[in-house]
């Protein structure tokens, strides 16, 4: 019995080991699989790729190392010194030793001692080499062919297909976020067609908020966010970026183009606004305004973010340790971290202190408009100069006179003055400044002399003077309207980038480093040119690149099954985890590549697989044998994003928003939840109107303090690239699904809408509300449960109305006064309870 | 060996799971996945336990501690700024009597300067204003600006031989909370959370604070988040006012009674969705509707000071009765000590006397010398101190020299490479004092304490090797103190 087999090996390794976490059904031994994550884990620290730090001269990661020195001895387990080792008790042999914490188990001694007995071939570590991509038959899936290829050596088969309101559900939070109204899950159950799932499918991805959902995950790699990070946090100018994300992902940018614009879209042949804007992904990072603060400090905390990056979004590479020393695990070196740092040295930016306000970003009319203020501007400028002479000349009689005469030229300071104090104290201040010598003042002295002259004393050319005043104050009125997104500028003079010895940046005794590519990865020809950020993105996507195409579709796969194929997605080094499925995952980075990079095109293979769709409801056989669901023969459950916790909120209520893109917006947040911000201190001041019934993914990204809702929903700070959110399941969600004024007032606009628009009778309302949230009728027994609710809060309400009012009054859409308020207030209630409900927030 | 599910479960892994056995797989996977082996938990530590009031809580990932602790919990009153050592608890009569000579180099050893005084052509010595005695068995000297706390001196471990890395605030207070200077790693009440778990089943294991309206250097959540470890070890932030933590309160028109009504048909409607689709998920979900019920009450119980005696009152000084202030929450910290939240944190932000040192330190002290005395005092008297853990500091000291021009309100600079703090209670040796800094008060010269030295030990004496409470994180174990620190046998009782 197969699956029986599956469970044993199962619990067998779950006792035996807890580094192997995957199922071994198979007899032979697979180096990548089995032998390599136990060196990696407990080997390679001391004995692996760091030079710097190898003890007894013995490498482990490269066999003719391993054999050269006779710890491995090809087929010879009892002479190999590394089985000896590994097999003693003795604290001064044993390895590893015992203070490192390290410890193996009988299973993962077996596994090595097998391996040496088998000949100990190594295999080049799965992820550096370029993906084979499975034959797979004419008209099929290759996701359901390399699912069911495994599944048929592990006696496992696909589970049923979910009925159609899971699937409409599913379908919406993958794709959009945000849930079908009964109207669309009825008509889709209806829909009797061969084909009405795929023409959902189209549908759903023809749809502006397509952008929106696929966005959420890219600007959590990416690290998005409002403000600077450190210290201040203060804000800075990058929401177009976001905009372009979104943009990117429902255009259907191919995913080569997507990756050349954002870290080099200034330096395309065809640079525009747009791929410029895309170019703003190198201004993500992390930087800092506080006082005091050392540039090479901040300078080498700048260069080490971006690598880590590069590392997370696209290769998949832990690259952070290679900040310091030779990466313990993987090939990469310091040599190669600082090289990739050296490829964005040519970012103009300030290493300290405010970031400038950015590039507009604007359309053709808003540049006209802007044009023509910059030429009425000029022109009132050219007037205003043609009587500057005449004005100085003014100035310079009246300062003697000043001189001469006194604090009695001053009217405010005459005898009798009716001017107030603020202008008395002003006048002195001035009188003290034209005593001065012209050669003592300073720049601001000499500006605050010549406007109080010209404002106070002078009565010639007011004309011209209100005409240049106003062209400057019309001009800059509009220029603070326009959009500005901090954005890429290649400096001809770069900094110069050093190997940092240990990381410190005081030791700047480092080899100065050019930019070059990780010396372990394909390189390209370059004819020994000095290499560029262009360079760098083009080789991120090439097609010898073994690494950018898996880690960007083991990333998707979660998006669709709630885990990776490889468990870990910022990791497809040897500490990560070898893929579960690894002709599959091959496949999709072939199949990804060979369609142009089309990002729609594998979201579209993976949606209409046999594997999506089916039922996520397991049978206790199958959860026992898989219970992570590594081999997909079920879909998962999972609680929903937080940002789409909101959107779903918003959406049934009535209440959302869905326009696209804009500024970031302020939601409701407790308040003083910023008291500890400072320089300057900052007030949040909530949005209101439009703006405060907008999706999560809008929602202002103060990555000091994160809006409390998004943090208790797992949202990331993105202090750091976050490849992988948290998904946990605590107490302060109930606590914001409970109490937040966004879910209350969401709550009170459902239960508006189920009082307006809704039939009649309570039993039929009950129903109504249930398929607005739940997209299905309710049991019997939630019925019943339901309208005893109904009826407790009922008597409550009636007796106490200040108590609905006070209820009903939370947050800032009008409450429809026409609605009896102790009625409303009760099932206000109702729909309180709904959109609590763990189905409510789980994509099933 | 019990039953029941995890009340919570790994970060990563939600699937389906109907029965305790898969409830344990899942478990070890996140084992697994966090690089703690299994060799020494047995398959009950896995699984939840049992509060001392019989609620179930939340079990730390460590099961038991790796040897037996010799405190259960920690108070931690972070002086946010960088308090000046050399006004406080590093007494150099030499600094006085050099007053207003230059740095000597041959003390200042071709390091650089850093911060707001890295510029300055001229680095005059500047000596302290304030008069300093030795108090208690140790010999520890205070400064006249801390009476109080020289007077409780034979509980205290002063340490003057504390060093770091970091020159300013922002990357030197993530340091001390963090272990690291990159904001977003867990910090050190997320670590013990998720290496010890929870003792109370209604109350958060790591609560902060936050002096209330002292304006000062930021302090973003970052200092008391979860970085990459699961959401639930953040720190809980306590507020001073009607709704102690965030969204604690109901809203308007809404009261317990009410509250009660709605969790109860909710709890009833999860009841009926599990019957026909068992996710395990659904159950946790209702156990923290039920938690989140119970802060409701739990809460506003702990933060109400109306069953404290006059005495009590009194013995924190004028300032108790206000919320929000350090001397409120010093008396809150110790009531939830109490309760059994094992990390309590609070902030007194305004140690950042870049000028008026004579008359900035006497404020700042007048604020926070009395109630944190006043605290340690208190745990004696009710039998805490044994196994609290009271630690208080800042995130480096201050420059022997005068940032700008010596002037009577002079100022100082942030100096990395020495500071001082005081510990007390659970497993530090009492009166004593360890370290000492060269004569100008700039350079350790014995017994220097790491902040990785600091962390080591203060996981030692909650009974975890620093060493082995790690996470696996972008492919490699992640710790407190990193790769460093040493257990400092010195402060040990």
């Amino acid at each position: 019995m197969t699956m029986r087999r599956l469970f044993l090996v199962v619990l067998g390794c779950a006792a035996a080991s807890v580094s192997a976490a995957e199922p071994i059904a198979e007899k032979t031994i697979d180096f990548n699989r089995d032998v390599q994550p136990i060196l990696s884990n407990n080997c390679f620290f001391c004995h692996g790729p760091d030079a710097n730090h190898r003890e007894a001269d013995l490498r482990l990661d490269v066999r003719d190392e391993a054999v050269g020195g006779e710890a491995i001895v090809p087929g010879k387990p009892e002479v190999s010194h590394l089985v000896n080792r590994i097999m003693s008790t003795d604290p001064d042999e044993q390895m590893p030793p015992p203070e490192s914490n390290k410890h193996l188990t009988d299973r993962e001694k077996q596994i090595l001692k097998q391996w040496i007995a088998e000949g100990a071939e190594y295999q080049e570590h799965w992820s550096y080499v370029a993906p084979v991509k499975a034959e797979i038959p004419a008209g099929q899936n290759g996701v359901d062919v390399l699912i069911q290829q495994r599944h048929k050596s592990l006696g496992l088969e696909f589970s049923p297909q979910a009925d159609r309101r899971v699937l409409i559900r599913r379908l919406y939070s993958d794709l959009l976020g945000l849930p079908p109204t009964p109207e669309e899950v009825q008509a889709f159950v209806d829909d009797q067609s061969p084909d009405a799932y795929a023409k959902l499918v189209e549908r759903l991805l023809a749809s502006p908020h397509y952008g929106e959902r696929m966005a959420i995950g890219w600007l959590d790699v990416v690290r998005y966010a409002d403000t600077i990070g450190y210290h201040s946090d203060t804000p800075r100018n990058v929401w177009p970026y976001r905009d372009w994300v979104i943009r990117s992902f429902n255009e259907n940018k191919p995913f080569d183009r997507f990756t050349l614009e954002q870290i080099a879209g200034d330096l395309l042949p065809d640079a525009d606004q747009e791929t410029k804007v895309g170019s703003a992904f190198n201004r993500l990072l992390l930087s800092t305004e506080e006082g005091g603060a050392q540039a090479k400090d901040y300078e080498s905390r700048m260069l080490t973010d971006r690598v880590r990056a590069i590392g997370t979004v696209w290769l998949g590479q832990t690259t952070g340790c290679a900040q310091c020393h030779d990466h313990k695990f993987d090939p990469i070196s310091t040599r190669d971290f600082y090289a990739l740092g050296a490829f964005f040295a040519d970012i103009q930016e300030p290493i300290l202190g405010r970031r400038e306000d950015g590039m507009l970003v604007t359309t053709p009319e808003e540049q006209a408009k802007l044009a023509a203020l910059d030429a009425t501007l000029a022109e009132t400028r050219g007037k205003f100069n043609a009587i500057l002479p005449q004005l100085q000349a003014a100035q310079n009689q009246w300062e003697e006179d000043v001189v001469r005469a006194g604090t009695a030229i001053f009217e405010e300071l005459a005898e009798g003055s009716q001017a107030s104090a603020g202008d008395k104290k002003t006048a002195e201040q001035i009188f003290a400044l034209v005593k001065k010598a012209d050669k003592d003042r300073n720049s601001r002295e000499r500006d605050q002399i010549q406007s109080y002259f010209r404002s106070k004393v002078c009565s010639q050319h007011k004309e011209e003077q209100a005409a240049l005043a106003k062209a400057e104050q019309e001009r800059k009125a509009y220029y603070d309207t326009l959009a500005k997104c901090l954005v890429s500028i290649s400096s001809s003079n770069p900094r110069t980038v050093r190997i940092l010895p240990r990381g410190n940046w005081m030791d700047e005794s480092g080899e100065v480093m050019q930019p070059a590519l990780p010396h372990y990865l394909p390189q390209p020809e370059t004819d020994g040119r000095k290499l560029t950020r262009l360079d760098l993105a083009q080789w991120l996507v090439s097609r010898e690149n073994p690494l950018t195409a898996r880690t960007v579709m083991n990333r998707l796969w979660k998006q669709f099954f709630g885990i990776g194929l490889s468990k870990v997605l910022d990791d497809l080094g040897a500490q990560g985890e070898p893929p579960v499925n690894g002709p599959l995952l091959d496949w999709l980075a072939c199949e990804f590549m060979d369609s142009g990079w089309d990002f729609k095109h594998m979201v579209r293979t993976i949606v209409m697989s046999q594997a999506y769709q089916q039922s996520s409801i397991a049978s206790a056989e199958l959860l026992a044998a898989d219970p992570q669901n590594r081999e997909c023969a079920r879909q998962s459950a999972f609680r929903v994003d937080a940002e789409l916790v909101r959107d779903n909120a918003l959406a049934v209520s009535g209440l959302l928003v869905n326009r696209i893109g804009g500024p970031s917006v302020k939601p409701y947040q407790p308040e003083g939840y910023w008291e500890n911000l400072n320089f300057p201190v900052r007030t949040y001041v909530a949005d209101s109107g439009e703006n405060q019934y907008r999706r999560g993914l809008y929602t202002w990204w103060q990555r000091s303090f994160l809006h409390p809702s998004m943090l208790a929903f797992d949202a990331p700070s993105r202090e750091e690239c976050a490849a992988e959110r948290n998904r946990s399941n605590i107490p302060q969600q109930a606590l914001v699904l409970l109490n937040d004024p966004t879910y209350v007032e969401s709550a009170r606009a459902l239960a508006t809408r189920i009082l307006n628009e809704g039939p009649a009778a309570t039993p039929e309302r009950i129903q109504w509300v249930w398929n607005q949230v739940l997209q299905r009728n309710a049991r019997p027994e939630e019925v019943q449960i339901v309208e005893q609710l109904l009826t407790q809060h009922a008597k409550t309400y009636q007796q106490a109305p200040e108590s609905a009012a006070a209820l009903l009054g939370v947050g800032g859409a009008p409450v429809d006064e026409q609605l009896d308020k102790a009625e409303l207030a009760t099932w206000t209630h109702v729909a309180r309870v709904l959109l609590n409900l763990h189905e409510t927030v789980t994509r099933s | 060996m019990s039953n029941r599910l995890p009340t919570q479960k790994s970060s990563s892994s939600s699937t389906v799971e109907t029965q305790s056995l898969c409830a344990a797989l899942n478990r070890r996977s996140f084992l697994s996945q966090s690089g703690v082996g299994l060799g020494g938990l047995a398959l009950a530590d896995l699984l939840s336990q049992e509060s001392a009031s019989g609620a179930e809580v939340e079990q730390g990932v460590l099961g038991s501690p790796h040897f037996v602790p010799k405190a259960k919990r920690i108070i931690y009153l972070f002086m946010s700024g960088g308090p000046s050592h050399l006004d406080l608890l590093d007494y150099k009569p030499e600094l006085n009597r050099l007053h207003g000579q230059q740095l000597p180099d041959s003390v200042r050893g071709g390091q650089r300067l850093t911060g707001m005084s890295g510029n300055q052509s001229s680095i005059p010595l500047v000596g302290s204003p304030f008069k300093f005695q030795q108090h208690g068995e140790g010999g520890a000297w205070f400064s006249e600006t801390l009476p109080e706390t020289a007077a409780i001196a034979d509980d205290l471990c002063v340490i003057n031989s504390m060093y770091t890395e970091a020159i300013n605030h922002g990357p030197g207070v993530t340091f001390m909370q963090t272990g690291t200077q990159i904001a977003g790693r867990p910090s050190m009440g997320a670590w013990l959370s998720y290496g010890l778990g929870q003792e109370s089943a209604n109350l958060p294991s790591f609560v902060v604070m936050v002096t209330k309206d002292k304006g000062g250097q930021p302090l973003g959540a970052h200092l008391w988040g979860s970085g990459f470890l699961p959401t639930k070890h953040q720190g809980v932030r306590f507020r001073a006012g009607a709704d102690p933590v965030l969204y604690l309160g109901n809203p308007a028109g809404v009261d317990t009674q009410s509250r009660r009504m709605l969790l109860d048909r909710m709890k009833e409607l999860h009841e009926h969705q599990y019957s026909t689709t068992p996710d395990s998920e659904i159950q946790n979900r209702i156990a923290h509707y039920e938690m989140a019920f119970a802060m409701q009450s739990s809460v506003p119980e702990a933060t109400d000071f109306a069953s404290e005696s006059q005495a009590v009152l009194e013995m924190y000084g004028p300032d108790v009765n206000t919320p929000g202030t350090f001397a409120a929450n010093c008396l809150q910290a110790r009531r939830l000590a109490e309760r059994g939240v094992r990390f309590i944190q609070l902030y007194h932000p305004g140690w950042d006397h870049h000028g008026g040192v004579p008359g900035a330190i006497p404020k700042s002290c007048k604020e926070t010398d009395q109630p944190a005395a006043a605290l340690v005092k208190d745990l004696k008297r009710t039998g805490l101190l044994d196994d609290t853990l009271v630690i208080w500091g800042g995130e480096f000291g201050r420059t022997n020299y005068c940032q700008g021009k010596i002037s009577p309100n002079f100022g100082r600079d942030h100096h990395p490479r020495c500071f001082s703090m005081w510990m007390a209670g659970g497993g530090i040796k009492p009166g004593t004092l360890h370290g000492e800094t060269d004569e100008l008060g700039y350079s350790v010269v014995r017994d220097g304490v790491h902040i990785h030295d600091l962390h080591a030990t203060i996981l030692h004496l909650l009974g975890i090797d620093h060493e082995r409470l790690t996470y696996k994180f972008q492919g490699r174990r992640y710790r407190l103190t990193d790769v460093h620190g040493h257990v400092v046998p010195g402060i040990l009782a």
